[in-house]
């Protein structure tokens, strides 16, 4: 006991300081947003100086907010460890739920709804309500604190998706022939039948755009404040179920059976990128919060990572997945059959390995997996109902009251509202790095030949045509001096342009000397009348 | 095993009566904030909007005076109070912050031509076409708040009556002359009942007189004869004189930099000079439309206000969230941004008559270029600069620039404009005229 206290108590101060040094550095990292401006290339000394100034003001801030983190960001997140022999992926969700608190065990929960399966599901911002949504009609808005059912209906048809508009009182579902809008009521507010049967809604919460994918893999963007199509795009690749919107710059991410993911904007009709991912059709994807990593599953049994700013696989496992979701936090979830496992990069070289699973009575079809945001806790949508697992780790422990509040009241939701209405972004905002709006592209100088460096140009050109290997030619026209022509001919044709361009110049000059030159005894309306001199 | 979840309860996260105010949680992390950039492009976009769409220059009118108001004095040493003087001989004291009249100074059987406050704010000149120069003792400023009922009109001090009508008075910054302008410009003194010293350049009437902020013995007048004069009071006769194509109506120094004086010209421009190096003018200001009529510089020295036949003053106020005016700094590179900031709204005859006016100059450029073609070579020395608006220039004029707004931060100063009489609303003090360009 007493060998085990003693190095602890004699550690030195200044280890200790330095350590806590580290931490705050590596805080204030975080809210830098990257690395500041290159100071040294810019020339103008103004601009450098008042450059200077504002990325003095970036640190501070950044150094404020983080010195602030500890009183403004009480709560920790959650964990999992293991001990002794044990793994995290062999602890059950009945263990998990008898250790913690009474108000997070009644978190996790199975609800078996037999009948309407399978079911679909979709989150609010803030994570509280969520609506569900069962293949055969079956249409739900639940409030996760009170667990109280808002709303419940049958619209007597196929439902494919769904999901909330801007906040809990509007949800959109993808239904047989095209997806309405209802109200939290029930009311069915708008038909959107000009998407036709959409298989998959997503919704662009900073732009207030509804993007759809049809069965005839047609993409549509709807604004839904002004009700206006922004876009209608026909993808070419056949019918697609898999969609998902990278949260971090709103580019919509298509997977197709072809095996190809396509990355689109409202404002360009041709994909902004278009990759070929897997060699069997793609089954699900999912994007990283931080924007810079993607997960795909296709059907010849893969799941790859890949790095979103070089466009690289960086890791390929082997599996299946129908649904694949990243969590706040970063967790990957994978759902397959009746099992759904939980990844975790452990080292922070983006190595995902297992970090949980947990499996349904089998016969169970995993239809959609989804963190709940601000929450440690999976949603699953499958075809006997749903069900809710603890996920330690998994979510922002931290809330911040004006972007995402889960404890929002009615004033502060339509006070939200109409900020967030006022913050709309227009579709062209849209791109693939959101961080270069506001840039300014280097300018390019147009550059000018000295003419020593035309000289020597045209003479490595001259050396080139000279050296060129001659075809050998028929007879008659392969004597030498017609092949002694030939090269002649070669080097006068690529002299010509060279040649041209000087004779250009020495008359543009020619031209400059006779106007200064001119007679200045007479005046200005006179000179035309002079006899020109040749 | 060890677990923990977040668990959070309502009760900590909620307030807890309904008087209670809503609890705010922050957290700071670029991460759950997406598309900062464009969000900060669309706030900077919306403020630039927005601001153009509540500017509103005008701040409030004083209304009391009978007549058109002829002139306007500020205090230096009480900023609220602002003094004018109206074309029927009224001279009325103003609280700013109220915008209510204080005290009025009755006596000019005239109009009120000029006014000016000495330094200490004790004593008040005025002047006017009555031929006479009254002096009035200026409520202190603790008095003004009191009701005004018990001493609303007071009586002069003293009354100097002289042979010719009075156009414009000034005082020295820091001693006990004030100078007026008339017939000839008339140096004197609080105590005297005759001006002790009187300056003559040519017998046109002075129509204008400012002594020099930071020499108290120097003094700037404007003229009939198109000149503006150079005074030095320790000698005898002026020091410099300069004849401009057109007359000027009013000149200010700058109270930062005391040697740059802005000339308000009657051909629309304004023009600023070095008093050390008067051959060349500093700049030209060009936007009025018509003959600018008074001026006025900021406490600043980095903004003047401008008054013009036109009808328009040239003021601008800011008055916007800090945060907004960070972003729109951010972003005012930005096309859309930058065109609707740059964006100036004109109405519609001010408009016409600046397309007029560009066609006037136009018309003359290229009769001078014309001229200049026809004749011998150097017989028609081409102005450096070349262009012909700064014809009024004696010399050449080196360096322009186009202001196109000029500034001003405070009411009490965008008051006290001495405007022209006449063309405003003849009892509003500060004139009901049309402020375009915001």
């Amino acid at each position: 006991m007493e060998d085990d206290k003693k190095p602890q108590l004699i550690s030195p101060p200044a280890a200790a300081k330095k350590d806590a040094l580290d931490e705050l550095d590596s805080k204030v990292k975080k809210y830098l947003r990257g690395s500041g401006a290159d100071l040294e290339g810019v020339k103008d000394k103004k601009l450098r100086g008042q450059l200077a100034v504002r990325e003095d003001l970036y640190g501070e801030s950044a150094k404020a907010a983080a010195k602030t983190e500890k009183w403004l960001m009480p709560s920790e997140e959650g964990y999992l460890e293991a001990e002794g022999l044990e793994k995290t992926w062999q602890i059950k969700q009945e263990s998990i739920v008898q250790e913690v608190d009474i108000l997070s065990s009644r978190k996790a929960f199975d609800m078996i709804l037999p009948d309407l399966g399978p079911y679909t599901l979709d989150y609010t911002s803030n994570g509280r309500y969520m609506a569900v949504a069962g293949r055969k009609g079956h249409l739900a808005i639940i409030d996760m604190y009170s667990m109280y059912l808002i709303k419940e209906m049958q619209v007597r048809e196929t439902v494919r998706d769904v999901t909330f508009l801007h906040n809990e009182l509007i949800f959109a579902a993808a239904q047989k022939k095209y997806p309405c809008i209802y109200n939290r009521d029930g009311v069915e507010l708008h038909s959107l039948k000009e998407h036709g049967a959409t298989l998959k809604l997503q919704f662009l919460r900073n732009h207030f755009l509804l993007a759809s994918i049809n069965k005839f893999g047609q993409l549509h963007y709807q604004d839904m404040t002004m009700g206006e199509m922004v876009a209608n795009y026909r993808t070419g690749l056949g019918r697609c179920d898999v969609m998902q919107v990278n949260r971090w710059n709103a580019v919509v991410g298509l997977g197709h059976s072809c095996g190809k993911v396509t990355m689109w904007k409202p404002t360009s009709s041709a994909p902004l990128v278009k990759m070929l991912c897997h060699h069997g059709a793609i089954t699900a994807m999912a994007f990283h919060p931080g924007g810079h990593l993607m997960a795909t599953a296709g059907q010849e049994r893969r799941i790859k990572l890949w790095d979103l700013r070089k466009f690289e696989v960086l890791h390929t496992y082997t599996g299946n997945a129908k649904s694949l979701e990243f969590s706040q936090k970063g967790l990957l979830a994978v759902g397959n059959g009746s099992s759904v496992q939980i990844w975790r990069d452990q080292s922070g070289d983006h190595k995902y390995s297992r970090y949980m699973s947990h499996s349904m009575v089998k016969g169970y079809q995993v239809q959609k997996v989804a963190f709940r945001a601000y929450e440690d806790v999976l949603s699953i949508g499958h075809s006997m109902g749903l069900s809710s697992i603890l996920v330690p780790g998994s979510g922002e422990p931290n809330f911040d009251s004006w972007v995402a509040n889960p404890f929002e009241t009615g004033r502060q939701r339509r006070e939200k509202e109409v900020h967030s209405l006022l913050d709309k972004l227009p579709p062209e905002t849209i791109m693939l790095d959101p961080t270069s709006i506001g840039n300014v592209r280097p300018e390019k100088k147009k550059e000018r030949l000295t003419k020593k460096e035309s000289e020597a140009e045209m003479q490595a050109a001259i050396t080139a045509a000279k050296s060129a290997p001659l075809k050998n030619k028929t007879k008659g026209r392969n004597k030498p001096s017609k092949r002694e022509k030939k090269k002649h001919e070669g080097i006068a044709r690529v002299k010509r342009p060279f040649l041209d361009q000087q004779l250009k110049e020495e008359q543009q000059l020619l031209k400059k000397k006779q106007r200064i030159s001119d007679d200045p005894q007479l005046p200005k309306s006179l000179r035309k009348f002079i006899p020109k001199l040749e | 095993m060890k677990v923990k979840v977040i668990s959070r309860s309502t009760d900590e996260f909620t307030r807890e009566r309904s008087q209670d105010l809503q609890r705010v949680f922050r957290n700071f992390d670029p991460n759950l904030r997406t598309h900062e950039k464009a969000t900060e492009y669309v706030r900077a976009l919306n403020a630039a909007k927005l601001e153009k769409i509540f500017a509103r220059p005008f701040i409030g009118a004083m209304e009391g005076h009978i007549d058109a108001v002829s002139c306007m004095a500020k205090n230096p040493n009480h900023l609220k109070g602002i003094f004018s003087g109206s074309m029927d001989g009224d001279i009325r004291l103003w609280d700013l912050a109220t915008r209510h009249c204080v005290r009025q100074f009755p006596g000019h059987q005239g109009a009120v031509k000029g006014l000016t406050a000495s330094t200490d704010g004790r004593i008040l000149v005025s002047c006017g076409t009555d031929c006479s120069v009254r002096l009035w003792n200026v409520p202190a400023a603790s008095m003004m708040g009191l009701d005004s009922s018990s001493n609303y009109s007071s009586e002069p001090m003293a009354i100097y009556v002289s042979k010719n009508a009075f156009w414009g008075v000034d005082h020295q910054w820091d001693g006990d002359h004030f100078a007026t302008a008339g017939a000839q410009v008339d140096l004197w003194d609080y105590n005297r009942s005759e001006p002790i010293r009187s300056f003559e350049w040519g017998k046109d009437t002075v129509i204008s007189v400012r002594f020099n902020p930071g020499e108290p013995n120097l003094l700037a007048t404007t003229s009939r004869d198109r000149g503006i004069i150079l005074y030095d009071l320790r000698l005898s006769s002026p020091v410099r004189k300069l004849i401009m194509q057109t007359k000027t109506n009013s000149v200010a120094w700058n109270p930062m930099e005391p040697m740059n004086f802005t000339a308000a010209n009657e051909d629309c421009n304004c023009y600023s000079f070095d008093a050390r190096k008067l051959d060349e003018a500093k700049c030209v200001h060009k936007d009025h439309v018509s003959a600018v009529m008074d001026i006025d510089y900021s406490p600043t020295g980095r903004e003047f206000v401008t008054g013009s036949y036109d009808r328009t003053l040239l003021p601008r106020e800011r008055r916007k969230h800090e945060y907004l005016e960070a972003v729109k700094k951010r972003y005012k590179h930005l096309p859309d941004v930058k065109r609707i900031v740059r964006h100036r709204h004109l109405p519609k005859p001010i408009f016409k008559a600046a397309a007029l006016r560009r066609i006037v100059i136009d018309a003359e450029r290229k009769k001078e270029e014309r001229r200049r073609a026809h004749s011998t070579p150097g017989s028609r020395p081409i102005v450096s600069g070349g262009d012909e608006l700064l014809r009024g220039v004696p010399d050449a004029v080196s360096h322009r620039n186009f202001d196109s707004a000029v500034d001003i931060d405070a009411l009490s100063y965008s008051a006290s404009l001495r405007l022209g009489s006449g063309r405003f609303d003849c009892n509003a003090m500060v004139a009901r005229a049309v402020l375009p360009y915001l």
